[in-house]
């Protein structure tokens, strides 16, 4: 992946929320990194990006995605991951360590950077196990995956089930400086569940899966991050209680943070009525009064960032009977315009507030000190977007190598124009339907 | 004068057309459609009683059982019905997940309809299956059974037998007792039965019997004796053994003590009122064995008027376009 671009992008409204931005002004990207923003900047040999019309903002990262690489690569691989995140205006991506083999190793994490290097469109970094095999046994060597570049560590995908071993792992974790990214879930408690317990799964007779199971686990988690001061990120929350938790942590002063994806506050539990697998995913989708909280914890700063957990599955693990198929759904190419959609334009973030989230948020969390921001200096990644463009979801036209998104066909108010990375355009939806045309 | 007779006939012909092309479950068929295979179940069930016990409604035309779960009662029933319609039938049984057999269920299914059939009668045991497979075949699917979710032809030959038995549906209190939560029969019987006017009372402990039931419709109890006070049918489901070993239950013989239903207890229900169960039943548990063999027992005609209800079943869905 090249580094070192040059890139002028010209005539959009300059959002930056690390530096309370909101302007029209070009901005200037030189050898990978922002040079200046103002007006009518002027750049030899820059490659120029006409944006007007356009919100110009600092370039998106998903700090929570399943690359599949290594082990998987039949439903991603970090090449298609990372054009599909391009494609949905993300600049870096940090994939989660649930691949085969897990990356509970300084050698994998070699190896993702290499292949990010040679076949990457965009950013990639990488979260560490917390425990050897993901097992929940033992600790997993923290220290040398953090110096082979993990910025965070999670057991994604399993949730530690074990109190004492959590803690050890996170006293340890401490003096790395790296959070520790929960996947909350008792899995005694969900059981063999498919979907949300409620009355859907009452009505469809699908095993469910109860709030508790994630909200035991948010409780767990919010008083082990104050017994050790190491922060601790709820992954992917999905219920009110958890959010009232997370909420009540941060007031005592807890070092807490939460994340959410748009399909769950997009979607119910009430979408399940038709079978459809493409709403299967882990934690379930909740009830609408689940949703509601999700949507307040994001107004009021509960919830700090928004992430996709893209989990890419093949036709065949997901076209089939609704219990036997794979959890997980897809969300790079569709996280911003589902985002514009629900949060913007339904009034429950303003454009800085969901920049912010998409941007800052995250940065901040894996402290990312030049990303997430379009301060002088910093690395020149930049997401261009019409948050009033309209467009059709349409999973055949998708980068990633998988279909399984639970939004075919929405149309939706809010789309990605361009992706910048250190000073390259990497995507370019104007100049991509031209090519069409 | 014979069961049959002591019917209501009071009820004013179902207005209905049946316009399904699958029978998935009984949420979406409306109280005029449930009444309208009820009435023709009525025609089809005289068919039986015929030295040639044959009609030429589908002739021509080829049902297919399609059983993933183990089932005899079901299939034959389903199989009797097609063949007294004079289709051509062929039974087909798999064991466990399309999945971990390496074929997709479409795949099967496809392989299937190669063959041009016309009606796939499907029980699986995940959920929703049907349902799933009916986005991707062109037959008429008939669901007999999936997963906890719905068992349609059970539910329609229960709400035949009620009314062959002389039971108005209209305020009619139906105790349905013991393992709800995982019941497709339950669940199919509380829906029609909710759809006919009829008052439901759920009863069992309530690791079986959830709250949110009561959220269809349903009232709920975990006393036995308040389930049977002036109940017109008692309807006793089959003890699922491995719940015991799930949690569910402490043990068999406590859910004996506690909810199987004796004569004794039954004398709460009404005079008349009848016990159903939709078989097998393990006699002395759910129900002692002189409750199971007394007049008042109607499991027998369940299974007669399993054949009658699903050859209208089968008659109605192969008209539709």
């Amino acid at each position: 992946m090249k580094r070192n671009g040059t890139c002028l992008i010209t005539g959009g409204r300059v959002i930056d929320p690390s530096q309370n931005l909101d302007t029209h002004a070009d901005v200037l990207i030189r050898d990978g990194r922002v040079a200046e923003i103002g007006k009518g900047l002027k750049a030899d040999k820059a490659a120029t990006l006409d944006a007007s019309g356009c919100v110009v903002a600092p370039g998106l990262i998903d700090m929570h995605v399943h690359l599949r690489e290594p082990g998987f690569e039949y439903k991603e691989d970090i090449a298609s991951g990372t054009r599909a995140a391009a494609h949905g205006g993300f600049t870096s991506v940090a994939c989660m360590p649930n691949t085969n083999p897990v990356i509970d190793t300084p050698g994998v994490i070699d190896l993702i950077c290499m292949r990010a290097e040679e076949a990457g469109v965009v950013n990639v970094f990488c979260i560490g196990a917390i425990s050897t095999g993901l097992e929940g046994k033992d600790i997993a060597n923290i220290g040398l995956l953090v110096e082979a570049g993990a910025v965070a560590v999670s057991d994604d995908g399993k949730g530690s089930q074990d109190n004492y071993v959590l803690r050890r792992a996170l006293d340890y974790a401490k003096m790395f400086g790296v959070p520790y990214i929960s996947h909350a879930e008792d899995k005694r408690l969900a059981a063999d569940g498919v979907m949300h317990e409620g009355h859907y799964s009452t009505l469809l007779g699908l095993s469910g899966i109860p709030s508790a199971s994630e909200e035991i686990h948010v409780a767990r988690n919010a008083i082990l991050a104050e017994l050790t001061g190491t922060p601790c990120h709820i992954a992917h929350i999905s219920s009110a209680g958890s959010v009232r938790i997370v909420r009540e942590a941060k007031a005592r002063g807890v070092p807490i943070t939460a994340e959410v994806t748009p399909h769950h506050f997009a979607l119910t539990d009430a979408c399940i009525t038709t079978y459809d697998a493409n709403f299967k995913m882990n934690p379930p989708l909740r009830s609408e009064d689940d949703r509601q909280a999700l949507l307040d914890g994001l107004r009021d700063g509960t919830i700090d960032c928004i992430v996709t957990d893209h989990a890419p599955h093949s036709w065949s693990e997901k076209q089939v009977e609704f219990p036997y198929a794979a959890f997980g759904v897809i969300g790079l190419e569709t996280a911003l315009s589902v985002a514009c959609n629900e949060l913007l334009h339904k009034g429950v973030l303003d454009l800085r507030g969901l920049i912010d989230r998409l941007t800052c948020a995250p940065a901040h969390i894996l402290n990312l000190n030049t990303k997430g921001s379009l301060r002088k200096g910093v690395d020149g990644d930049v997401t261009v977007f019409d948050p009033d463009a309209e467009t059709t979801v349409n999973a055949d036209t998708f980068a990633s190598k998988s279909r399984n998104t639970p939004f075919n066909g929405w149309k939706l108010k809010g789309a990605p124009v361009a992706t910048v990375v250190a000073g390259h355009v990497v995507w370019n939806a104007r100049a991509a339907s031209k090519a069409e045309a | 004068m014979t069961a049959a007779t002591k019917s209501k006939r009071s009820e004013p012909p179902p207005a209905a057309k049946w316009t399904h092309r699958h029978l998935l479950g009984l949420e979406d068929v409306s109280a005029d459609e449930i009444r309208l295979v009820l009435d023709h179940a009525r025609h089809f069930k005289e068919v039986s009683t015929r030295d040639i016990k044959k009609v030429p409604a589908l002739r021509g035309k080829t049902v297919v059982n399609l059983f993933f779960e183990a089932s005899t009662r079901t299939r034959t029933s389903f199989e009797v019905a097609a063949k007294r319609l004079s289709a051509d039938v062929l039974n087909i049984t798999a064991s466990g997940s399309s999945v971990t057999k390496g074929e997709t269920l479409i795949d099967t299914v496809h392989t299937l309809e190669a063959y041009r059939i016309d009606i796939l009668v499907m029980r699986h045991a995940a959920s929703g299956a049907p349902h799933f497979l009916s986005r991707h075949c062109t037959s008429r699917i008939v669901n007999a059974g999936d997963g906890m979710h719905e068992h349609p032809t059970q539910a329609l030959l229960d709400l035949f037998t009620m009314q062959e038995r002389g039971k108005s549906f209209d305020g009619l209190k139906v105790a349905i007792i013991g393992d709800i939560i995982h019941s497709r029969v339950a669940r199919s019987d509380i829906l029609g039965l909710n759809k006919l006017g009829a008052h439901i009372v759920l009863c069992g402990p309530p690791t079986l019997v959830p709250k949110r039931f009561e959220e269809f419709g349903a009232q709920r109890t975990t006393r036995l004796d308040e389930a049977l006070d002036g109940a017109d049918v008692v309807y006793c489901l089959r003890m699922q053994f491995e719940r015991q070993q799930a949690n569910f239950l402490p043990s068999v013989d406590e859910y004996v003590r506690l909810f199987g239903v004796t004569a004794e207890r039954l004398k709460r229900a009404k005079p008349d009122a009848i016990v159903m169960h939709p078989g097998p039943l393990n006699r002395g548990i759910e129900l002692t064995s002189e409750v199971a063999d007394s007049a008042r027992s109607a499991v027998l005609d369940q299974v007669t008027n399993g054949v009658a209800v699903r050859m209208a079943v089968l008659f109605l869905l192969a008209g539709v376009n």
